[in-house]
This record gives C-alpha cells, sequence and structure tokens, in this order.
C-alpha cells in the first residue's frame, strides 16, 4: 500500500513541531526516519498512526486517511510506539494476541492462536509465551512488543525506535526479520532510528528530519555525507563505503565544545 | 497448523479456569457457611429443611432462616462481588493500584448522604420511608462519580485527573460529614458511626434484589469490552495505537463502576477494604487478562466479605460485630501474606 504525506503539519500547544513534511513510502521498501532529538521524528509517526491529528493529508493508495473507517486504519497501520509498559501482569502470549483485538472474542479461535504463535517463533521468543510480561527485561519485553505490531499483518507498519533496549544480535535479527516481512508481505516500513549505520544497511531510502522539515531524503549513499552529517547533528563525522556498497559512519568529534572550563 | 500454539495457550488459560472455578466453590462454601452460623446455630438439617422442604422445617428456624440469614448472606456475596469488580475497574481504568471506591471518595459521598438523611431527616426523594438513607446514600455516591466523570471529560480524560479529583472529594466529603457529626444529636451520631462500620444486618430481599439487578446489568456491558481493558493495561499509547478509543472506554467504563459502587454501598455502608483488595488478589493469582480478572475480582471480593460475615458472628458469640470493622482485620493479614510471598512488579 503508498502511502503518501503532504504538508503535514503538527505542533503541541501550538508549538509547532512538524512544519511541512512531504515523503512517500512505496510498498515492499523501508523509509527510515533520521535527525537528532526532539526533531519530530516520532510525532510523524504519532500522525500517521492518528494518535494525534495533524493539518495537511495523508494519503493511503491514493485515498484520503480521514475518509477511512477508524477500524479499517487500525487494521491497514500498524504502531509500534516507543515506551513499553512495564507493570501490565499479562502472559507474552496474551499480550502478542492483543494485536489482533478487532477479530478477538472472549473464546479465541485457533486462527488467532496460530497467527499469534507464529510470529513468537519467527522471533525466536516463543519460549518466553507464558511468561508474565513484569517478569521480563527490557529487551525481552521490546521483542513482545514488536511481535504485537507484527501480528497485525498491516500493510503499513511504523515502528519508533525498534531498536530501543535490544543487544547487537536481536538488532540486526529484528531488522532482517523486518526487511524479510516488508518484502515478502509488501509492506510500506516507516521506521526511525538513532543508530545511522544500521539505518544505511537496512533502509531503501533514508529521510533526514531537521527542525520540523524534511532537510533531504534518498538512498543511504546519497544522504549520509559528511556535509549532512555536520549540518544535521553538529558532528564531524568520516563516511566509508563498504565492500558491500554501504556507508559506514565513523563519528570523529562534536562541532560544539562541550568540555570544562 | 501447529498444535503447539493451542498447546501452550491451552496451559496459559487452562490453569486459570481451574482457579476460577477452585474460587468459585470456596465461595459457595462461604455461603453455606455464613447461613449456618449465628447467635442461634443451626444445624445443617435445620437449614436445609428450611431452605428446600417449606412446609416440613420449625416455623422460627424457617424465619431465622429466610428473612434474616439467606438475605444477608447473599448480599455479602452480591456486594462483594460488585466492590470487587468496581475496584478492578478502576484500577484498570485509572491506571492506579490505589484506586477504589473508598479512595476516589465515592464511600465518602455515600457516608455524606446517609448521615444527611439521619441527621436532618433530608431526603432526594420524598416519602423515601426506610429507603430514605439509602437513597440517599446512592444518590451522593453517583453524584461523586458524575463530578469526577465531569472533571474527567471536561480537562483531557487523563487518569491521574480523575484520581487527584476523586482524592480531593473524598477530602471535601469527609469534612461535611464531620461538620454533619458535629452539630447531631446523640442518638443521630450513634447512627450515623453505626451506619459508617458498615452492616449487612439491614439487608431485606428487595434491597438484595436491587444489587443483583444492578450487578446482572452492569457485568455484561463491562465483559462486552473485556478485551478492550485488557489492551489498556498497556497504556495509552499502546491501547491507542490498537485501534481503541481510549477516552470512551475510560467514561463509558466509569458509569457502569460508579452504578456498581453506588448499589453495593447505599445499602451496607462503607466497607471499604473489599474493593481495594479483592482485585489486587485477582491479579496476583489470574493476571490481568481481564477474561479472568474480572470474575476473579467479583469472586475475591465476595469471598472477603462472605468470610468478614461469618467472622463478625463468631468473634463474640451471641453477638454480631459490624461488619465493617471485621472486613479489615480478616483481610489485611491475608493480604499481607500475599504481598510477601509474591514477586515484586505486580503493581
Amino acid at each position: 500500500m503508498r502511502l503518501e504525506i503532504k504538508n503535514l503539519k503538527f505542533g503541541y500547544n501550538s508549538k509547532p513541531v512538524l512544519k511541512n513534511i512531504n515523503m512517500e513510502l512505496s510498498p515492499g521498501k523501508i523509509t527510515a526516519v533520521i535527525g537528532p532529538n526532539a526533531v519530530g521524528k516520532s510525532t510523524l509517526l504519532r500522525c500517521i498512526a492518528r494518535i494525534v491529528k495533524p493539518e495537511g493529508s495523508i494519503l493511503l493508495d491514493g485515498k484520503e486517511i480521514n475518509n477511512f473507517k477508524k477500524e479499517d486504519i487500525t487494521r491497514l497501520v500498524s504502531y509500534l510506539s516507543q515506551e513499553n509498559p512495564a507493570r501490565a501482569v499479562l502472559s507474552v502470549f496474551e499480550v502478542v494476541l492483543l494485536g489482533r483485538i478487532h477479530s478477538l472474542s472472549w473464546k479465541v479461535s485457533d486462527d488467532e492462536l496460530n497467527v499469534a504463535w507464529e510470529i513468537l517463533k519467527d522471533m525466536g521468543i516463543h519460549e518466553l509465551a507464558s511468561r508474565y510480561l513484569n517478569e521480563l527485561s527490557g529487551g525481552q519485553r521490546q521483542m513482545v512488543f514488536i511481535a504485537q505490531a507484527l501480528v497485525r499483518e498491516p500493510n503499513v507498519l511504523l515502528l519508533d525506535e525498534p531498536t530501543n533496549n535490544l543487544d547487537l544480535q536481536h538488532q540486526l535479527e529484528i531488522l532482517d526479520l523486518i526487511r524479510d516481512l516488508t518484502r515478502k508481505r509488501r509492506i510500506s516500513t516507516l521506521i526511525t532510528l538513532h543508530h545511522l549505520n544500521l539505518a544505511a544497511r537496512y533502509a531503501d531510502k533514508l529521510v533526514v528530519l531537521n527542525n520540523g522539515e524534511v532537510c533531504t531524503s534518498g538512498n543511504p549513499e546519497s544522504v549520509l555525507t559528511p556535509e549532512t552529517i555536520r549540518s544535521v547533528y553538529g558532528v564531524n563525522a568520516r563516511v566509508n563505503i563498504g565492500d558491500d556498497g554501504i556507508p559506514q559512519v565513523t563519528p570523529i568529534s562534536s562541532v560544539r565544545s562541550m568540555r570544562l572550563a | 497448523m501447529d498444535t503447539k500454539a493451542k498447546e501452550i495457550y491451552g496451559e496459559i488459560t487452562g490453569r486459570k479456569y481451574a482457579l476460577i472455578v477452585l474460587f468459585v466453590a470456596v465461595c459457595v462454601l462461604a455461603l453455606i457457611i455464613d447461613i449456618f452460623v449465628g447467635p442461634a446455630w443451626l444445624s445443617i438439617q435445620e437449614v436445609f429443611s428450611a431452605v428446600f422442604l417449606a412446609n416440613a422445617s420449625d416455623p422460627i428456624t424457617h424465619v431465622i432462616v429466610w428473612t434474616i440469614r439467606l438475605p444477608t448472606a447473599l448480599m455479602a456475596i452480591a456486594v462483594g462481588a460488585a466492590l470487587g469488580i468496581a475496584g478492578a475497574e478502576m484500577q484498570t481504568i485509572l491506571d492506579n493500584p490505589l484506586a477504589s471506591p473508598y479512595t476516589l471518595g465515592v464511600s465518602a459521598a455515600a457516608g455524606f448522604g446517609a448521615a444527611l438523611a439521619i441527621v436532618l431527616g433530608v431526603g432526594i426523594v420524598p416519602y423515601a420511608g426506610e429507603y430514605l438513607v439509602s437513597i440517599n446514600a446512592f444518590f451522593f455516591s453517583l453524584l461523586t462519580c458524575l463530578l469526577i466523570y465531569f472533571i474527567g471529560k471536561a480537562r483531557r480524560v487523563t487518569a491521574e485527573t480523575m484520581v487527584l479529583a476523586g482524592i480531593a472529594l473524598l477530602f471535601l466529603f469527609n469534612s461535611l460529614l464531620a461538620l454533619l457529626q458535629y452539630i447531631a444529636s446523640e442518638e443521630a451520631l450513634q447512627a450515623i458511626v453505626f451506619w459508617l462500620f458498615g452492616s449487612l444486618l439491614r439487608t431485606t430481599w428487595p434491597k438484595l434484589a436491587v444489587v443483583a439487578a444492578v450487578l446482572i446489568t452492569v457485568v455484561p456491558l463491562i465483559a462486552k469490552d473485556a478485551w478492550k481493558l485488557t489492551a489498556l493495561k498497556l497504556g495509552d499509547e499502546k491501547a491507542k495505537s490498537l485501534g481503541i478509543d481510549v477516552e470512551k472506554l475510560r467514561l463509558k467504563v466509569f458509569i457502569w463502576v460508579s452504578l456498581l459502587t453506588a448499589a453495593a454501598v447505599c445499602f451496607v455502608g462503607t466497607i471499604g477494604f473489599i474493593g481495594l483488595v479483592g482485585p489486587h488478589i485477582a491479579r496476583m493469582i489470574v493476571g490481568e487478562d481481564q477474561r479472568f480478572f474480572l470474575p476473579m475480582s467479583a469472586l475475591g471480593g465476595a469471598i472477603l466479605l462472605s468470610a468478614a460475615s461469618i467472622g463478625s458472628k463468631v468473634i463474640i458469640p451471641g453477638a454480631i460485630f459490624p461488619i465493617g470493622i471485621v472486613t479489615s482485620l480478616i483481610g489485611v493479614p491475608f493480604f499481607f501474606s500475599l504481598i510477601l510471598t509474591k514477586r515484586r512488579g505486580y503493581w
């Protein structure tokens, strides 16, 4: 499903966060939003997920998202927020099943159980199925909520910092899985990432957000240049193109000095 | 097709179903004992014939069982269940482990309403007769809930706003109640104090019918939203991302909970502890999947109040203690034992 964003504006308490966003997500592709803290990366995802209502238009396959029924939007668009609850006394299986809430009845059908179980297995966390959420580590909880986002079988997948709390191996495994699913199911995937090298490795397209606007976008090789990194992040960095053609960013120093006087 | 999915899920839910069945059995047992025990101890035979063989029993036993023991014992179950559910859903929608009809001022408002009737004879409905106190209590607890509701609605309905509003109202009604106590005559003061202790002794069949009717009406309405309420435990953002209209759900369930609380509290007085502890017991035993959490909170509340009712009759043989006092005396040690044996992280 193609997703277009046109002239999107949003602010909290009349303080503008997103000033004028135009971008497009294509099916089967991962787009990564990068940029410094507080530039509106999460807010952009929240706007698309209809957690908040922005100005401007969001089109799904050319059709204005406001014209969709609410339940259709939640079926089509799946959103992983950044904060995970730590206290809920729910088993992992129950949490993942909640991703299917629109088709759940009091007695859960075998089909629903199987869909949830398959995702747990794909992610390698099926051993945790009967454990309570409040007994898990932060990284395990993150895996559970990624599973909840994926079990919805969405057409548009929005993931806010999916690699949060994950160790190196899990970061790569999760992003591999997301890439496979994106391609296989023709999902339009939008993720926010702080880690530039992961973004370069996994995204088909990078969008750099700064001051509430898209400052540049395109494939990782064209976007990740020392000049862009310096102007957006205020960091001097070296960018090497690896043997696999993927840019590698090595940060060297901050432009601004934070030393003790 | 993977049978493993069904197997694991069956293990998770099977254990919870078994626990619910066990608690239903305990609840029935408590009910039966509650009918036997009292100033006049009855034998199994006497109770059985009074309940099931109307003509064959001794008339006095018949009267004791039918006008006192049965309605009182059933009222303990009904009120306990209502308070258990009310507390469970308040804790769920307000995302606060301290929320209960007592902590949000609903019970205090009921107490004030009752005192108003006792001291000034002022009723909301004229000619209410013996129901004056109950109707007043009902009205004021509902009024408090509606106030919290509208404060929640006027501001953006966050759980914190509603909890704070509830606590403020608790203090307000406590002051108003103290004011009434200050100006009350000695007899009226005694009546107020006794009402505030909470008591099942004023139970009649019509009162029981009211509480039961509210329970039977409201519980299916809450159960209908069971999955949504479970999702709410994941926080507003997650629930919204699952397509749930969080504000609407919160306000809707709050209305159902208000009705339950008002109906339960208005006839038996302020029995505070049940609405707080019933849900915590349920949470520790079956977790927060509402399909199990809801019935288990009801059972937890019902068993606690039923046990307290039994306790209130056996502490001093021949006398009946106010149940509100006994509830905490019996409930707190039990609750402490649960807290100390469970791992951290349940609230």
